[in-house]
């Protein structure tokens, strides 16, 4: 099969024609409108990368080979394309742009034209991510595009985020996009131990971004073969141009908060509402305390009370004189701060382009000691060699220093805090901070005060190119990538820390790193026949990559200030590991267009790797698309109202390898005891291991009206995703919980919808860019089980046929019996079939109550609003996103909002409890030690995900120019800045936006467990242009 | 010229890699193939090492089975505090079949199951000389999941209707694959106890008595007088245990204090589960202590209800201590000591209950028993003894060492408000394996 691909592919490429000779082509470029030369216009021998800029007159000098074409673009103006004929100069008069249509795109292993692309791609402009005060690039994405979901899992300042294009289209295999910088695929494995997963991606700095492409649909992704179901991020690095050297110098200052904070029982509501659960629980029991005192002895009341007197550390909670009122949420949360830092240049001759910057960031997060530092630099170098061959080199290297806090489920994560009682002085009288027994858990400003996780992470990226012009129009492109990620760490948790109690001191160190190397050697063809327009790409590519980890942990310290292993008195643990995977691919894509009017696009991969079994090593992934620009017919030329429309259709398979390496093979691994190792069974074989495949197909309107004031695109998609690389649960009893399988199916279908309007121009302008989808996920099929329950006592994402992927599963919440302030549940009884056959039976006794679906934690509605206005250099612009259709698990309200089952705080709702007979609340009666609706797999910790958020916001001010010009500078702008101002839901937690980091998986998601609301940023920023 | 010199390329360029197919035939480092696993004596002897790896894994015998046989019992004894909610819905005799920790104990034992199941499938290859006991070692861990599957997972052994009773499946075979065979149903208790008693009789006569801290034959007859008692079988377990202490081989250590939180086995330890910093560490402690100790915030809270049981000056009640402000078993405050799980106090106290139920003196009088072990508490001896006698004496001797619910089953006592029967008290087969095995889902426990 691979052999008669290869065939094709070398056949294709021998019928492509050759000619071609290199020519001097001078002019000038004026504007239409004014016929004044235009300062700065690219001139670009198309589908090169030869390029020069139009001088201070306008006027422009390129070698161009005859029968090419030069392209002019300037933002504003309508790209025009000139054919080098027998002349030697071409003036050209731009026409002024009213929308965006004609702009380049950059498309896998090339680019191509807009109004030419019969696929589904968003472009989002690198100025449009420029400064924004996220973590990392995909955040910087948010709301810029249509069916794509990204959200950060938690505030914490180095979380990660959830992305997913057009649904989840896979249970076990990944569901993130490809990440290609420059044509080299991003490692984002993560590599650090201590807390939470750190984003591999915050290691790119994303100033440096001339523009993002988002692949959608299986035409535009197929290239990419394997790993393209998930959809595909193409980024672009800024190159260099010829002229004067511009510098950029950008500079910020802000502040952030907590966006949320959730209401909590001061000391006096703490005091008595847990009496009078104690108290209740003595009722319950048949006692009476209050008034027969001779039952207070060993009653909840004595109990509860004894409690206080420990909970109460110096003070004393009786005496309002001597008693503390402490807000443990106040003690989790900081003013974070940020300074960022970044300078950039661009310049360059005919001969070398270079695009270099430096950036430096530090932020302090609205967590206490949670923040994150970055370096990093980019020389980007484009070099003519002769007419013939052109190299270059993209280099970038980052570092970040990370202050790490502990993942969301860790008593020592500053969130956890909440859960301590408000009676409960932060510290002793001699300034200690206080630990359990006095605090009702650990003490988590421990962790602040006595432990610290540094880590660090570098990334190198080089992509380095040498290209070869065979002829006119045919360039043979050989590119070599490499990407090193590493990180490194160093945990120390003192004596009294909970990881360093009672065992004299705890340090972990650790390093892993990441080797992805990236070969590549393609033939890039264009070529313009009459009115058939040609462009094709055909190659082959390796990438290997390889992961090393190393680490040790040591215990028993002589004292706490001494930091590192070297002083460990026991090394308690270390371990090495390696592992390593492969892809060895062959791609090709044909376009066609019949006078830009009628496109064909065929592309395909063949994809080989290592993940897979011997029987099914290799997978083919083709599709097509077609594209009809409507508006260039005949009878719609010069319409005064639809000014283009054009309709796309595509069709094409797309693979998913994102899984674990070596799943197909039969395995023993090794595991100790007695400080000896053995061996133990790990994995059953499955030599028949191969791709999840999914097929796409997309229908597309793009449509421009009024000059294309008004324009926008509407997209149709269903994705069909079968063979899953499915885990599938096989019965424990065989010594296995799973055998990744293909087997099982899911389904996405969608539309998109995305209109950019221009409502007032001239000197005051007023533009909007709306984008709005709807994606439907369904698991189709399991190969045979209903549901794949890996859930617990306390957590209910499950796998369930005919539900969206990770729907909540578990039993529904009644509300309380008026007469005895019983928590109650729905029966549920379910036949055989299970279906729910009695809607209305209800039972106090929780293990009675079927679990039913509870709602789907993956927000189906997407959208987003952008205005910007403009006036004499005023700039405002604003982005509301937000999300609908979503469930959201509160995960840690079953102690913080359980109407005082134990001694975490409870929020202040629960004080609505259940009082006396007839009382008509959804809060159960308040009872200390009984697990009264406290249950966590229950509709009642399950609240409305929906959220509108103003994202970003800026206003800037651009000094005049004739100011600016006095300081020698041509350019001066200072800027307000302002992320996640205003959040409007009904969600009760502390952000809808929450995905807690310690359980994120394919299945498990839209949890909150103790998860930091995001944070609210205000800045001021400064931008010199010289 | 210029034409060959693309096409060459082009074909160049098409076989770039092509040559290359190695390229992906790449093999993993920290994992070897399953034949050369059990291809030879060396290999099979790591795999028997790999069965005790997974043995002592936190959710069966690095503790969490024995602290879950103390919660499920433990009404008015102890309190469950911790803020885990698998425990807290065992302590509430609240599970559901999704409880994480009767999901892991089934999945942890199966495990353990499969691999000593590796290991008896490929005896041939081991040297002779240690042929017997790589098997008696792979019988006994074998059996001792088998067993206490069926303690958690069904109703207790009741004679005369135990060969109707749903018991556990019993998988005998490695697995090799998934097909038919292994979608399982459940043996009956009888087959299962029939089953265990028969490997470890086998394991028995085939181990050595002195073992280092692996199985021996001493730690299999030790079982099965647990096994029998477990039954009511008294006979035959008052033998087992009679054996066992006439072998001379373990002793009682004369401080009952010097028995507990131990880096290495004591002289009265019969078998234990190694914990050292390499592997693991102790879910006794992790739960039952506090973070003194390394372990949690104290989770399990002892009771009055439980202190209250003994008599003044009872050596074992001094073990008791006052942590986190509440009051905590002593014997698990090592995060990297051994947990105990057969040791000879249980011995003498297993043939102590026999012979005073069957009106016997195998070996020693049930005084003399008794006495062993209530002297060793430093109480004055008794001059009489009654059953109800030796069993408050277990009681308090084993107390907190997974022993509770599994002796209230045996002994019909209530736990709590609940009849020894109450199916809340049987853990319910794991959601995830009925909806995995479509047979099982057929014979889940009542209530689930």
């Amino acid at each position: 099969m691979k052999k008669i691909l290869l065939l094709f592919f070398v056949v294709c490429g021998l019928l492509l024609p050759a000619n071609g000779q290199q020519k001097a082509v001078t002019g000038t470029v004026t504007g239409a409108e004014d016929n004044q030369p235009i300062i700065g216009v690219t001139v670009l021998v198309k589908g090169t990368t030869i390029g020069v800029v139009t001088d201070v007159n306008g006027k422009y000098q390129i070698n161009a080979p005859a029968g090419s074409t030069l392209e002019f673009r300037y933002v504003g103006m309508k790209t025009k394309e000139v054919v080098v004929g027998t002349a030697s100069v071409y003036d050209v008069a731009l026409e002024t742009e009213s929308t965006i249509l004609d702009e380049i795109v950059v498309v896998g292993y090339g680019t191509q034209i807009k109004s030419k692309v019969s696929s589904s791609i968003t472009k989002v402009d690198g100025s449009n991510l420029q400064n924004m005060p996220v973590a990392s690039v995909e955040l910087a994405l948010q709301g810029k595009s249509a069916g794509v979901f990204v959200e950060s899992l938690n505030g914490k300042a180095t979380g990660s985020t959830r992305m997913r294009i057009r649904g989840s289209s896979s249970v076990t295999a990944s569901n993130e996009p490809l990440y290609v910088v420059d044509g080299v695929p991003l490692s984002t494995e993560t590599l650090n131990q201590s807390g939470a997963a750190i984003n591999p991606l915050s290691t790119f700095n994303f100033n440096d971004v001339e523009s993002v492409e988002i692949l959608k649909d299986a035409a535009s992704a197929a290239i990419f073969g394997s790993r393209g179901a998930n959809g595909v991020i193409l980024i672009t690095t800024k190159k260099g141009v010829s002229g004067d050297t511009k510098l950029n110098f950008n500079f910020q200052k802000g502040i952030s908060q907590a966006s949320h904070r959730r209401e909590f029982l001061n000391a006096e509501q703490f005091v008595s509402y847990f009496e009078e659960a104690a108290y209740n629980s003595d009722l319950y029991e048949g006692y009476d305390p209050i008034n027969n005192p001779s039952e207070y002895s060993g009653s909840w009341l004595q109990f509860v009370r004894s409690r206080f007197n420990r909970y109460d550390g110096w003070a004393t909670y009786t005496d309002p004189e001597l008693a503390v009122n402490t807000d443990w949420q106040d003690q989790a949360f900081q003013t974070g701060n940020l300074t960022t830092a970044d300078l950039s240049a661009q310049g360059g001759n005919d001969k070398l382009k270079f695009f270099a910057s430096g950036s430096y960031s530090n932020q302090e997060g609205i967590l206490v000691s949670n923040g994150i530092q970055k370096v990093s630099g980019r020389l980007n170098l484009d070099n003519k060699v002769n007419n013939f061959i052109d190299m270059g080199l993209a280099l970038s290297i980052t570092k970040t220093i990370i202050d790490q806090v502990s993942a969301d489920n860790a008593f020592s994560t500053p969130m956890q805090l909440v859960a301590l009682s408000p009676i409960t002085p932060v510290r002793d009288l001699d300034g200690k901070l206080y630990n359990t027994p006095t605090t009702t858990y650990y003490n988590g400003l421990i962790d602040v005060e006595e432990a610290n996780r540094d880590i660090s992470n570098f990334r190198t990226l080089v992509n380095s190119y040498l290209s070869f012009k065979l002829m006119k129009g045919l360039n043979w492109r050989n590119e070599f990538g490499f990407d090193l990620y590493s990180t490194k760490e160093n945990a120390r948790y003192g004596e009294r820390t909970d990881s360093g109690q009672g065992i004299g001191g705890y340090a972990f160190a650790n390093y892993g790193e990441n080797q992805n190397v990236s070969a590549k050697s393609y033939l890039n063809y264009l070529n313009q026949f009459g009115s058939i327009g040609i462009s094709a790409v055909l190659g082959s590519e390796y990438q290997y990559t390889v992961i090393d980890n190393a680490w040790a942990e040591g215990q028993e310290f002589p004292l706490d200030d001494l930091k590192t292993l070297a002083s460990a008195g026991l090394i308690s643990g270390a371990s090495s590991s390696k592992t390593e995977y492969s892809f060895l691919s062959y791609f090709s894509r044909v376009n066609f267009d019949y006078m830009a009017k009628y496109l064909v696009t065929l592309a395909g991969r063949v994809d080989g790797s290592s993940r897979f079994g011997a029987n099914s090593r290799y997978g083919f992934f083709p599709a097509l698309s077609l594209g009809w620009v409507i508006s260039k017919e005949s009878f719609l030329t010069d319409n005064p109202t639809l000014s283009f429309l054009k309709l796309r259709a595509s069709y094409g398979l797309t693979g998913n390898a994102g899984i674990g390496n070596f799943r197909h093979l039969g395995l023993f691994g090794v595991d100790s005891y007695n400080g000896t190792s053995g061996l133990i069974p790990s994995q059953i074989a499955n030599a028949n291991l191969g791709w999840e495949t999914t097929r796409q197909i997309d229908l597309g309107l793009d449509f421009g009206f009024f000059k294309n004031r008004i324009s926008g695109e509407i997209d149709l998609y269903s994705k069909n995703t079968s063979d899953l690389l499915l885990d599938v649960p096989v019965p424990a009893t065989s010594g296995y919980t799973v055998q990744t399988q293909n087997v099982g199916s899911v389904t996405n279908k969608g539309v998109e919808f995305v209109l950019n309007t221009t409502n007032v121009s001239g000197e005051f302008t007023w533009e909007t860019s709306l984008n709005f989808s709807y994606n439907r996920n369904k698991v189709t099929n399991l190969g045979g089980q209903e549901v794949i329950d890996e859930g617990s006592s306390r957590f209910m994402n499950v796998v369930k046929v005919g539900q969206p992927l990770g729907v909540f599963y578990g039993a529904e919440y009644a509300g309380v019996d008026p007469d005895n302030g019983d928590a109650i549940w729905y029966v549920n009884a379910k036949d055989e079939e299970g279906n729910v056959i009695d809607h209305t039976a209800t039972t106090a006794d929780f293990a009675e109550a079927n679990f039913v679906v509870l709602g789907n934690p993956n927000p189906p509605f997407l959208g987003a609003i952008t205005n910007t206005f403009a006036y004499k250099g005023i700039g405002l612009t604003f982005t509301f996103q937000g999300v609908s259709g979503n469930k959201i698990q509160m995960a840690g309200d079953p102690y913080m909002a359980a109407n005082a089952t134990w001694f975490d705080n409870q929020t202040t709702d629960q004080l609505a409890s259940w009082k006396k007979p007839g009382d008509i609340t959804m809060i159960p009666q308040a009872r200390l030690g009984y697990s009264n609706g406290d249950q966590g797999r229950s509709s009642r910790y399950i609240s409305d995900g929906d959220y509108v958020k103003l994202r970003s916001a800026m206003l800037s001010y651009d000094l005049p120019a004739s100011f600016v010009r006095k300081l020698k500078l041509s350019g001066l702008r200072i800027y307000l800045q302002g992320q996640n101002l205003l959040t409007f839901t009904k969600f009760i937690g502390w952000d809808p936006e929450v995905s807690s980091d310690f359980a994120v998986t394919n299945i498990t998601s839209g949890l909150d467990f103790y998860s930091a609301p995001q944070p609210r940023t205000i800045l001021v920023g400064l931008s010199i242009n010289l | 010229m210029k034409k060959i010199f693309s096409i060459s390329i082009i074909v160049a360029l098409a076989l770039f890699f092509t040559a290359c197919d190695k390229l992906l035939d790449l093999e993993p480092y920290q994992s070897i193939s399953e034949e050369l696993s059990l291809e030879s004596d060396a290999n099979v002897k790591s795999v028997l090492k790999g069965a005790y790896a997974q043995f002592d894994d936190l959710s069966i015998y690095g503790g969490c089975l024995l602290r879950n046989a103390e919660l499920l019992g433990g009404a008015n004894e102890c309190l469950w505090v911790g803020t885990y909610g698998g425990p807290r819905q065992i302590f509430n005799k609240q599970m559901n079949s999704s409880n994480e920790d009767a999901t892991a104990q089934w999945i942890d034992s199966y495990e353990v199951v499969n691999i000593a199941n590796n290991v008896l499938s490929a005896l041939a290859v081991v040297d002779e000389a240690d042929r017997d006991r790589v098997e008696g070692e792979a019988l006994f861990l074998r059996s001792l999941m088998f067993f206490d599957l069926v303690r958690f997972y069904a109703q207790q052994y009741q004679t005369g209707s135990a060969s109707t009773q749903l018991g556990i499946p019993l998988v005998l075979t490695p697995t090799r694959g998934i097909n038919d065979e292994s979608y399982v149903s459940r043996n009956t208790v009888e087959e299962v106890y029939n089953q265990v008693i028969g490997d470890l009789i086998t394991a028995a006569s085939k181990l050595p008595e002195d073992n280092d801290v692996y199985a021996s034959s001493g730690a299999a007859t030790a079982l099965l007088a647990r096994v029998y008692l477990q039954k009511g079988d008294y006979a035959k377990g008052r033998d087992a245990a009679n054996t066992v202490i006439g072998s001379g081989a373990y002793e009682l250590m004369p401080d009952y204090a010097d028995v507990f939180n131990n880096d290495d086995n004591s002289a009265e330890d019969i078998f234990a589960t190694q914990i050292t910093t390499q592997d693991r560490l102790s879910s006794m402690t992790e739960f039952f202590s506090t973070t003194e100790f390394g372990g949690r915030d104290g989770d399990i809270e002892i009771l009055d209800g439980h202190l209250n049981l003994y008599s003044p000056g009872d050596a074992r009640r001094d073990l008791f201590w006052l942590g986190n402000g509440g009051m905590r078993s002593g014997k698990w405050n090592n995060l990297y000591g051994v947990v105990n799980l057969i040791r000879l106090a249980e011995m003498y106290l297993i043939r102590a209950e026999c012979n005073q139920r069957l009106g016997t003196a195998i070996g020693a009088t049930p005084l003399s028993d008794f006495n062993a072990v209530h002297t060793r508490a430093k109480l004055a001896p008794a001059t009489t003894v009654t059953l109800a006698q030796i069993l408050l004496e277990r009681r308090l001797e084993l107390s907190f060492e997974g022993h509770r619910i599994h002796d209230q089953r045996r002994l019909h006592e209530n736990v709590g408000t609940l009849l020894y029967t109450d199916p809340r008290l049987v853990f319910p087969i794991p959601f995830r394996e009925t909806e995995a095995n479509p047979n099982l889902k057929a014979q889940q426990n009542p209530g689930y």
